[in-house]
């Protein structure tokens, strides 16, 4: 059977396979997203709390993937949970870090001006602060998301959800007839997914960056 | 509430001290000063002196020490300093507008923050930008980096201006603009002050910009002590000491030219005669022996040309080519300084002062100039010297009540200032 026959044939277990892959790696992203940017937002104003959660963000991600899932099984069982917990917590570390990174670079002047005509330290944060530290923060989110549509896959190991099951299932079967097929199937499938996502971060950069930071 | 107050409120700074705990030696060491409402005060002093920290203890960016800072009646030390910089419009260096918003969103954000009705922002956002002399049409939805260097520092003096505080500090705010356009921003904050009558407290370190804005300069040396607290003439006539003459610079005659208009000095006759006269009476004006020249008016009585006793004859009777024209009058308004430039550079050493629409008020030459700064000099110096005389008995005064001990902490500090 050519590739292009085993596509056609395994079509629809191929694009649930597909649609569950991004949807876990978009849950988690925007899981990953919000936590990263409140991690940065409570450190950024203490040098060592910044440097403490860039440190500990960066441990997490030289684990090895599959090595973080298989010690989650014991603790939370298969499926879903430990994809999710591990996807999160690898997406976490681009993401704080452009976040303290971008916090910390804004103008102190312009701070200064923001304090000067009276906002409080929260309006300061939202209207100020986080809007001119958003360009590197989605530089950060856009990273985290090409990361973890690799790492996605190794979530079948644990019974997860995605392509990662095509891939594991070719190589559990090598020799056979459609063990290539499958592993290419599934590979192919992230390497367009990630395409497309980083498609799709273009145009929300586009769309949220206002034009007078827009580079 | 805000918007209705026509003019300033007058600030208090009583025995502020700013200590940082990284230095034994205060930034900031007991300063005491008062600024009357509507009033444009100067802090003026070498880098590092304290004058931006002494700044911005008045809108609290900067915690004091100790001491206690009142605006109006109202002792503002306490209260909740969010509550006060919407008060108090703050201007600074290179503009410090936000990137990611226009114009209008720079402007409108402290009456917004203020919970103005959106239409009345809306409206204000306008008025502000035609008050800062930028067409509200063009500069409405730009960013601030599509604007010049001049046109951001009036966007933000705009946005300091907006929910129309009664005070307005300014912290070296045309500190990063070319000369040309500090000049034009300079006469623009002048022009504003008229209207507005505001108090500013404008922080800089160009002594010359502090003459040209200022009702009264601050002198300041190290640790923001006041070396002197004065008009510009009287410190350009009379510094307190070698650190304020220094400070003052070379030249202090010549920039006291730059405070004194035309106006306020006398400008002399000179024998006139219109274009439209009987050529035979100005032959006559110029024979009566009174005078050898005559300014000749043209219809609207504006300065045309001078005629001396023999350019007629030269001219053989033709008043078109006779003469010399005119190419530089000075207006009433334009200062000492101009004139004496405009003298200088005239061969005859005159030049016609004109009122409205050009029209020919008299004439100013090197002489009336001469003795009209000397006397300027001279009241200077008298003033100075009554003011010197006051602040003296004012300090045996204070002394004396502190000696006696019935006002001690208010003597303690009148014997050091």
């Amino acid at each position: 059977m050519s590739f292009w026959e085993y596509v056609g044939n395994r079509h629809t277990q191929l694009l649930t396979d597909t649609f569950q892959h991004a949807s876990a790696v978009f849950q988690c992203m925007v899981l990953a997203t919000v936590l990263g940017v409140l991690l940065g937002v409570a450190t950024y104003r203490s040098e060592w709390a910044g440097n403490l959660a860039t440190a500990t963000t960066a441990t997490i991600l030289t684990v090895p993937s599959l090595a973080l899932i298989g010690l989650l099984v014991p603790i939370v069982g298969l499926g879903v949970a430990p994809t999710v917990i591990a996807l999160t917590l690898y997406g976490l570390l681009p993401v704080v870090r452009n976040a303290v990174v971008g916090l910390r670079g804004v103008d102190p002047a312009l701070i200064d001006a923001a304090r000067g005509i009276g906002m409080s330290r929260t309006a300061r944060l939202l209207r100020v602060e986080l809007p001119l530290a958003w360009p590197p923060i989605l530089t950060g989110i856009r990273v985290s998301t090409q990361m973890l549509m690799g790492i996605a896959a190794i979530a079948a190991y644990a019974s997860g959800p995605g392509l990662g099951n095509e891939i594991f299932r070719g190589i559990s079967s090598l020799g056979s007839a459609n063990a290539l097929n499958q592993v290419l199937s599934g590979t192919l499938g992230i390497v367009v997914l990630a395409l497309l996502f980083d498609a799709a971060y273009v145009l929300i950069g586009r769309l949220t960056i206002p034009r007078g930071i827009r580079a | 509430m805000p918007e209705t107050t026509a003019s300033g409120a007058g600030i208090a700074l009583e025995h502020l001290t700013k200590r940082y705990p990284s230095s034994p030696a205060p930034a900031v060491d007991d300063v005491s000063m008062d600024i009357k409402p509507g009033e444009t005060v100067i802090l003026v002093g070498p880098s590092g002196c304290g004058k931006s920290t002494t700044l911005k203890m008045i809108n609290r960016l900067i915690e004091p020490t100790s001491g206690r800072i009142m605006i109006g009646d109202e002792d503002v030390t306490g209260i909740d300093p969010v509550k006060l910089r919407r008060k108090v419009g703050y201007a600074i260096q290179s503009s410090g507008l936000f990137p990611h918003m226009t114009v209008a969103q720079n402007i409108a954000l402290v009456p917004k923050m203020a919970g103005w009705p959106k239409a009345k922002v809306t409206g204000r956002v306008e008025e502000m930008l035609d008050l800062v002399g930028l067409d509200p049409r063009e500069f409405h939805g730009r960013y601030p980096r599509q604007l010049s260097g001049g046109q951001q520092q009036r966007v933000g003096v705009a946005r300091a201006l907006a929910a129309d505080p009664p005070v307005l500090l300014m912290d070296e705010p045309f500190g990063a603009v070319d000369p040309i356009t500090r000049d034009h921003l300079q006469d623009e904050l002048i022009r504003l002050q008229h209207e507005l009558r505001k108090t500013i407290v404008f922080v800089t370190h160009d002594f010359d910009e502090a003459i040209k804005l200022g009702d009264r300069i601050a002198v300041l040396r190290e640790h923001s002590h006041i070396a002197q607290f004065d008009t510009p003439e009287a410190i350009l006539t009379n510094p307190a000491d070698d650190f304020v003459s220094g400070f003052v610079g070379a030249g202090a005659a010549l920039k006291r030219l730059n405070l004194t208009r035309v106006r306020d000095v006398a400008v002399v006759d000179f024998p006139t005669a219109s274009v439209e006269d009987p050529l035979q009476s100005i032959f006559d004006l110029l024979r009566s022996g009174t005078t050898n020249e005559v300014l000749l008016l043209d219809r609207h009585r504006r300065p045309y040309k001078w005629l001396r006793r023999g350019d007629l004859m030269r001219a053989k009777g033709s008043l078109a080519r006779a003469g010399t024209l005119v190419h530089d009058t000075v207006t009433r308004d334009a200062t000492l300084r101009d004139a004496l430039e405009a003298v200088l550079t005239d061969n005859a050493g005159r030049v016609a002062v004109t009122g409205r629409r050009g029209a020919y008020i008299g004439v100013v030459d090197v002489e009336t100039l001469m003795n009209n700064v000397h006397d300027l000099l001279e009241a200077d110096r008298l003033d100075a010297l009554e003011h010197r005389h006051e602040l003296e008995e004012q300090r045996a005064r204070h002394t004396r009540l502190a000696q006696e001990g019935v006002d001690p902490a208010g003597g303690a500090h009148g014997v050091k200032a």
